[in-house]
């Protein structure tokens, strides 16, 4: 089992709750696991980008290499075109399409939209929208993880038992939240697929 | 911040999962759920902790900081009474991690590859004295320069000072050879400098913890004049640093760091130091089928290296950052064997390694993906939102730019050097921290009116107090804008130094108490700042003006 995952935002977009929650899991399961976290100057409101290396094998480089991502999980659509170098050709990409504008050179939906389609496996969701219908606005990367996690290899149950692991001491209403905020997510993408 | 809990909660919860699964478990999973998920930095801490130190000293610098906070927040080394406060800057951490190792403690002083040029004269000199407890310095390489003014090698350090360098190519090596280094640095008595780069300092892996050793007792040197460095003695000493050198070599050749994996295609020989080794092997999961020498430690096993030159046609040097190895190998004349490395392009001469720059080395195809689309816009990063020093260069720009142009603004290093960025445009220097204030003197000196220099409030203390005391003993005409925004905010936020000091530090230095200047940076104070600026740029001397107001990162951590 092996996975090489690009998780992409804007700095303050939390890209690494992701992160922790897949390197829970993974450890738990007994896998190895490098994460190259990006800290410092490219923080604030510049593009962030986490490389998470998980696989049953003992992992060299703590960097993706370019071309063997198995999958893209942005939390942002420009930035996770941006990777696209990376993104294996039989990869995933995982966008949410909650623009995050904070340049006067950002481009068109419709244009960033129509990139994202010709990526050949790709699921765009709306999660932030997902997130707020279900009350709780701040699960949206959440439900990012839930997008994704039909391609992580891990299993479902798992990942709800690192929520409720890594939430747990926050209370039963912040670990609720998450729960649906994850199944949300898969759902969306079976779906998305579906159409 | 949401980093910042990221890492203490996964710690913990792995600490939890250790105790409840322990009992009914094979011995094998057992071991494997007693790794901890570290940062490289963390494991270099908690190596450091557990290889029983007395003292963490350090300044913040990306990508070293992470070492000093997760100190500072282990339990374990406040139980311990471990030191782990913030320095002033890099040399005096490395002077006070001196003081510590000759009372016979074990330290480790750490910082950004920039800091150890401040701590160079300290460090360098401390080949000579040697050390006494030992002692490990740590300074932390940005090739690519992700967060730094540069992408200098800190190995050129250890050549130049004659001491040995450790450089690990993954966390577990980061945290063993914190223990491995202080035996070796009590051994001969010598300092260490390990060497680490941005991927290993901010990546996480499991790490296998050891027992942890108790610190050293107080003890003296034996020698009472070991560390007095007088030309009769210095030359004693250097002599003992240059005999001791056939030592280091024979550690070198036998360290656990270093190894010689033979292969059967001799068409070329792999010398692969630090995670420069993790980019090769990427490539070659069922093993190399060249013979590798991984280094993990300086100076460089000699004999390893001659009997691959023997075997093999030619070699492949692969390092993160400088070619300081390849250039060892090469020289002037031309080697008996070709040596491939950076200098002669097979890897690029700058920037950061990874796998695919490797694989291409190797004669591989390029895997590359799609190319970025072209609708894809850098995203640099801003000042934040509310951010006091907009408010600052807002009423700067009225002040100064837009009455006498551009370029009159030395800056310094900090969040506040993206004033250089659009909206702003207006600072016209970063170089080095400290270099705004005695740039703005030089330039004043030479006849430029105005000349403001503006500094974060860390950075003043520093390295700025020192130029503005040859201001002021000048009268330059000049204007100094300490921003302080009571953290050093541009590394996460860490204590500063010149918390509610900066008034009595400026009048202790000798600038007039009337053009020491305080207002607080908010819109509603605009015109008022822009007033006083322009009343201390007319005024024939040195005069100081300090805007304060918090970080709002820092605000919004203590919510
Ligand atoms: C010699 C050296 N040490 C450390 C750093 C890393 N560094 C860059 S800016 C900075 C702190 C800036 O703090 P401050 O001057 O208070 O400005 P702020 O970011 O808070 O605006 C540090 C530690 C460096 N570039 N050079
Ligand atoms: S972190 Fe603080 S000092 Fe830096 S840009 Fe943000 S508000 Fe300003």
């Amino acid at each position: 089992m092996k996975r090489d995952i690009i998780l992409a935002g804007v700095g303050g977009q939390g890209i690494l709750s992701i992160a922790t929650v897949i390197g829970y899991v993974a450890v738990q399961e007994g896998l190895f696991l490098k994460q190259a976290e990006v800290h410092g100057m490219s923080q604030r409101g510049g593009d962030v980008q986490s490389n998470l290396r998980i696989s049953s094998e003992p992992i060299f480089s703590d960097l993706v290499a370019a071309g063997k991502a198995d999958l893209i999980i942005s939390v942002e659509p420009m930035e996770s075109i941006r990777y696209l170098p990376f993104l294996h050709r039989n990869g995933w990409l995982i966008t949410s399409t909650t623009p995050y504008k904070n340049i006067n050179d950002y481009p068109g939906e419709e244009e960033l939209l129509n990139e994202i389609k010709k990526v050949k496996n790709h699921v765009a969701i709306p999660a932030e929208a997902i997130a707020k219908e279900l009350g709780s606005a701040r699960s949206s990367n959440i439900v990012m993880l839930g997008a994704a996690s039909a391609y992580l290899d891990l299993p479902f149950e798992k990942l709800e038992d690192g929520l409720r692991a890594i939430f747990g001491r926050k209370g039963e209403k912040i670990v609720n939240a998450n729960i649906s905020a994850i199944r949300a997510g898969r759902d969306f993408a079976a779906k998305y697929l579906e159409n | 911040m949401s980093h910042f809990l990221t890492t203490i909660g996964m710690c913990r919860f792995i600490h939890q999962q250790t105790k409840a699964e322990k009992a009914n478990q094979p011995r094998e999973a057992k071991l494997e759920k007693q790794k901890v998920l570290l940062l490289g930095d963390e494991a270099i801490a908690q190596g450091a902790i557990d290889a029983g130190v007395s003292g963490f000293y350090a300044y913040p610098g990306t990508p070293s900081t992470e070492i000093m906070e997760y100190a500072q927040r282990s339990r374990e080394a406040d139980e311990l009474g471990i030191h782990r406060q913030w320095s002033a800057n890099e040399k005096t951490a490395v002077e006070a991690a001196l003081g510590m190792s000759y009372a016979g403690k074990r330290v480790i002083a750490c910082m950004k590859h920039v800091g150890l040029n401040v701590a160079a004269d300290a460090f360098v000199n401390s080949g000579i004295t040697g050390a006494n407890g030992g002692l490990i310095v740590v300074s932390a390489d940005d090739p690519s320069m992700h967060s730094s003014q540069n992408e200098q090698d800190s190995r050129f350090f250890g050549n130049f000072s004659l001491i040995p360098v450790l450089e690990p190519s993954s966390q577990q090596e980061a945290y063993d050879m914190m223990a491995y280094g202080m035996d070796y640095s009590e051994k001969y008595r010598i300092p260490l400098l390990m060497r680490i780069t941005t991927r290993l300092a901010h990546s996480r892996s499991g790490v296998v913890k050891n027992k942890r050793r108790d610190q050293n007792e107080v003890h003296m040197p034996e020698d009472g004049r070991q560390f007095v460095l007088l030309p009769s003695i210095s030359r004693k000493r250097y002599k003992v640093l240059l005999e001791t050198q056939n030592s280091f070599l024979d550690e070198s050749e036998n360290s656990p760091f270093n190894s010689y994996t033979d292969g059967a295609d001799k068409s070329i020989g792999i010398i692969a130091c630090g995670i420069g080794y993790n980019y090769y092997m990427e490539n070659y999961p069922q093993g190399s089928p060249h013979p590798v020498i991984k280094i993990g430690q300086y100076p460089l096993p000699e004999k390893m290296i001659k009997k691959m030159a023997a075997e093999c046609d030619s070699i492949l040097v692969v390092e993160e950052g400088m070619p300081v190895v390849e250039e060892k190998l090469r020289g002037f004349m031309d080697a008996p064997l070709k040596i491939k490395g950076r200098l002669d392009g097979t890897l690029p001469r700058d920037g950061e390694l990874n796998p695919n720059i490797l694989r291409i080395a190797m004669g591989m195809d390029d895997l590359t993906g799609e190319k970025t689309p072209e609708i894809v816009k850098p995203r640099p990063p801003v000042l934040c939102p509310g951010c006091p020093h907009i408010d600052t260069y807002k009423a700067l720009g009225e002040a100064v730019k837009d009455v006498y142009g551009d370029g009159h603004v030395f800056s310094d290093i900090g969040c506040y050097t993206l004033g250089a960025y659009p909206p702003y445009e207006i600072i016209n220097s970063c170089v080095d921290m400290g270099a705004s204030v005695t740039m703005a003197k030089g330039a004043a000196d030479a006849g430029i009116f105005p000349s403001i220099a503006v500094i974060g409030d860390s950075t003043f203390t520093h390295s700025g107090m020192t130029g503005l005391l040859d201001a002021v003993i000048e009268n330059t005409n000049m204007v100094l804008i300490i921003l302080d925004n009571s953290t050093t905010a541009m590394t996460g936020g860490q204590k500063s130094h010149a918390y509610g000091r900066l008034h009595n530090i400026c009048t202790g230095l000798g600038v007039a108490p009337e053009h020491v200047r305080e207002v607080i940076p908010l819109p509603k104070n605009h015109n008022e700042l822009v007033k006083i600026i322009k009343e201390e740029v007319e005024y024939p001397g040195v005069s100081v003006i300090i805007p304060t107001r918090e970080c709002i990162q820092t605000i919004g951590k203590k919510k």
